[in-house]
């Protein structure tokens, strides 16, 4: 039994788990994180990451055999040959769409921590008043002056790269310096500026990959292949940047093969004891015991973990008393946009591989604006050279064709958007107890979608690319609106909110569950509205926040 | 790579439907079937002849040099649907028998030029096969094979490192460097 105690338990090992461990850790607590996927070594287990292009047997593409092993992640370009180690496997780990849903999940130590698109944007205070202001699902407890502090420590630590551009709507953080525009969109950005008269503004990404060396992680060497690992920690994962610090407090136990399938409720304290794991190796299980646990199984995960906690008190389980536990299902809806081509730039190239395009802020339903629909949305996207893949209907086969094919081709430039879903009590997800996984634990079924809010915006996010292209003085523009099913931006957000209100929300204002305040959830399940900025900044920050106030309040024996 | 531009890539960059992005986008199909079963190496030498007729040595090596034919049995066998497989099979025949009908003799017999011209008619056929062809109508076979002849070949070590520029670690990122025609485009983006 005693060595199965600790002072804390994380449940996850991904962006928000890792900064748990970290935190917790570094305050001197003997930490143990829990893993449901293998262990990924730092560089050592970057199978693919130094590998030339013709190293791969299919040069990236993917195999029948890739295809038949997940049906859910053929759906988009996430999957290839060069990562597909990294996902999960879906036949073991099935989950049931009554409404199509992109669920695409990664079971290993460092989680989706490897595979993130680095995107790192703080939120505005008008961002955590919307939902009050507009009267909709709940007002988040906190504020923007709660959350910067919080926000500076973990760009500190993280490392992000980007430019104090000064846009009133996208707070500016602690960078390290930006990643260059390329000359087509400095050009852009600037005819954008006067076009709009400074009302829209096209900005070099923020990104955490770092570009001074920081923490003894080397400095981006613009190779571009980020989501295979980085040899040299480059880009914020948990192994280059929290497991590393949390180790060096040696306060730090891993366990790998870790399903945590409840957490131990006790009701005369009213508090959790622990959590009970499934060893997805053995099947034997075990009980771990802390006074602080933090749930960073991801959105949908930490969900069912509740769902399947105290649910002799609660049938629905911990954190259900509120009847918003699964709900309020959000992500980022996207694969909207426009391209291009540029002309007058045939004597200008560009030199290395930037992981990192341009950003347009949010502009839509500010300073008074109001449009058929709520919220607003921004773009990413970038300019460059197309590649021997393009088009070249005039040539056919041949030496000249060969040598055309080999120089790069004509400039483009493509703007794509992310906009803000709305926080609907009946997008949800919940057990289905008919559907078991390899292990015999019942399946998440999903059940959400995009609804009339959403599809008003997608007008303007396709229509205003087009328009923004042009005034930037790209010829040609042809817009895109592809396929979109909640989930696919990997964003996923909401089923366990904070709120001010245990009747109306499932964690407090420092992501404690109201009805087991030493269960924390700092993941994207606590998330109360999803704005459309990129999401795990804030996450890193709102954990920071919940630990500090875990331990301090440990100290005081509150928690 | 940012997964925003992966996006970016297959439906700009990569210009949409064209050469080797399906392989990205929709993925490769079932086949049960292994190479020796669909291919002997006399198919593949055949292959890369018809792959180097497509990419021909220029001031840089062909596709020959980088053992297109070789890549296409592979994707062949793993990437492709049973339904493709077939097109594909055939299509090694039915591109001679185009040869026999226009020179009378086999492909392999032909000289360079003979090739060439023979190649250009089957691009133009399957250019226009495509402008009518239906999403459940079956692929073109000479599509099929410049598909994997242009992806073989610029993502092999002779088309990264000769026909285009390969630098493994750039180190840094400059967003403007002049540019003149008949400088080779960077291996990778």
């Amino acid at each position: 039994m005693a060595n199965n105690t600790y002072d804390a338990i994380v449940v996850g090992s991904g962006i928000s788990g890792g900064w748990a461990a970290k935190e917790l850790t570094q305050k001197g607590l003997k930490t143990l994180m829990l893993e449901r996927g293998r262990n990924v070594e730092h560089v050592k287990d970057y199978v693919t990451a130094s590998k030339a292009p013709w190293e791969l047997e299919h040069r990236g593409s993917r195999t029948q055999q890739m295809v038949d092993d997940h049906p859910v992640l053929k759906r988009d370009y996430v999957l290839n040959e060069a990562n597909v180690n990294y996902w999960v496997n879906e036949k073991e780990s099935p989950y049931v769409e009554n409404k199509p849903f992109d669920w695409f999940r990664a079971y290993q130590v460092g989680g989706r921590s490897l595979l993130w698109g680095r995107q790192s944007y703080r939120w505005h205070n008008s961002d955590f008043e919307a939902n009050a202001k507009d009267g909709i699902a709940v007002d988040w407890p906190i504020r923007y002056q709660d959350i910067a502090p919080w926000y500076s420590y973990a760009e500190k630590f993280a490392g992000i790269s980007g430019n104090r551009d000064g846009v009133p709507i996208l707070p500016d953080g602690d960078f390290m310096p930006p990643m260059d525009m390329n000359i087509v969109e400095k050009d852009v950005a600037a005819r954008l500026k006067k076009h709009y008269k400074g009302e829209r503004h096209m900005i070099i990404g923020r990104t955490a990959n770092i570009t001074v060396p920081h923490e003894g992680r080397t400095n981006c060497q613009f190779r571009n292949k980020c989501w295979l690992g980085c040899m040299f920690g480059a880009y914020f994962s948990t192994q280059s940047a929290t497991l590393p610090a949390a180790q060096a407090t040696g306060n730090l136990t891993l366990r790998p093969f870790s399903i945590v399938t409840r957490v131990i409720y006790d009701k005369d304290t009213k508090k959790a004891k622990g959590v009970e794991v499934l060893d997805a190796e053995t099947n034997k299980t075990y009980e771990y015991y802390a006074k602080i646990i933090f749930l960073n199984a991801s959105t949908l995960n930490t969900a069912w973990i509740l769902m399947n906690s105290a649910t002799d008190i609660w049938p629905g389980g911990l954190g259900s008393s509120s009847g918003e536990l699964g709900h309020n299902l959000m992500d980022h809806h996207f694969r909207i946009g426009a391209t291009g081509t540029a002309e007058g730039y045939e004597d200008k190239y560009y030199f290395g591989r930037r992981a990192n395009g341009i950003y347009v802020p949010r502009y839509r339903n500010l300073n008074g604006e109001k449009r058929d629909y709520i919220r607003g949305y921004g773009y990413q996207g970038r300019a460059g050279r197309e590649t021997w893949s393009r088009d070249i209907p005039e040539m056919s086969i041949g030496g000249d064709f060969k040598d055309e094919l080999s120089e790069p081709g004509k400039w483009a430039m493509s703007l794509g958007g992310f906009g803000e879903t709305l926080p609907y009590h009946e997008n949800r997800c919940y057990i289905d107890k008919d559907k078991k996984d390899k292990w015999g634990l019942p399946v998440l079924a999903m059940d959400a979608e995009i609804k009339d809010n959403e599809l008003k915006m997608r007008i303007d996010m396709m229509n205003d690319a087009k328009e923004m292209l042009e005034a930037g003085g790209l010829k040609d523009v042809k817009t895109f609106n592809n396929t979109y099913n909640l989930g696919g931006g990997i964003h996923e957000m909401g089923t366990a909110r904070m709120g001010r209100d245990p009747k109306t929300s499932v964690l407090n204002e420092w992501n404690q569950v109201w009805d087991a305040k030493n269960v924390f959830v700092t993941d994207g399940a606590c998330m109360t509205s999803a704005a459309c900025q990129n999401p795990s900044l804030t996450y890193m920050a709102l954990t920071a926040r919940a630990v500090d106030h875990a331990v301090s309040e440990s100290k005081k024996l509150n928690v | 790579m940012n997964r925003r531009e992966a996006i970016e890539r297959v439906a700009l960059l990569m210009g949409g439907a064209v050469i080797g992005s399906e392989f990205f986008l929709s993925g490769c199909k079932p086949a049960e079937t292994q190479v020796k079963d669909l291919f002997d190496a006399e198919h593949v030498a055949y292959m890369n002849e018809v792959a180097d007729t497509i990419l021909p040595d220029t001031k840089t090596p062909g596709a020959k040099a980088a053992n297109v034919g070789q890549f296409m049995a592979v994707m062949v066998r793993d990437c492709y649907t049973p339904e493709d497989q077939k097109v594909f099979v055939k299509g090694l025949s039915k591109l001679d028998d185009a040869c026999d009908k226009k020179f009378g003799k086999k492909f392999m017999a032909c000289d360079a030029k003979q090739r060439t011209a023979l190649l250009v008619q089957l691009d133009n056929e399957q250019k226009e096969y495509n402008k009518v062809k239906k999403p459940d109508e079956p692929n073109h076979y000479f599509r099929m094979m410049k598909e994997l002849t242009l992806l073989g070949y610029f993502t092999s070590e002779v088309g990264c490192t000769k026909a285009m520029r390969y630098v493994p670690i750039p180190g840094k990122y400059v967003g403007e460097i002049p540019y003149k025609k008949g400088d080779r485009a960077w291996a990778l983006v």
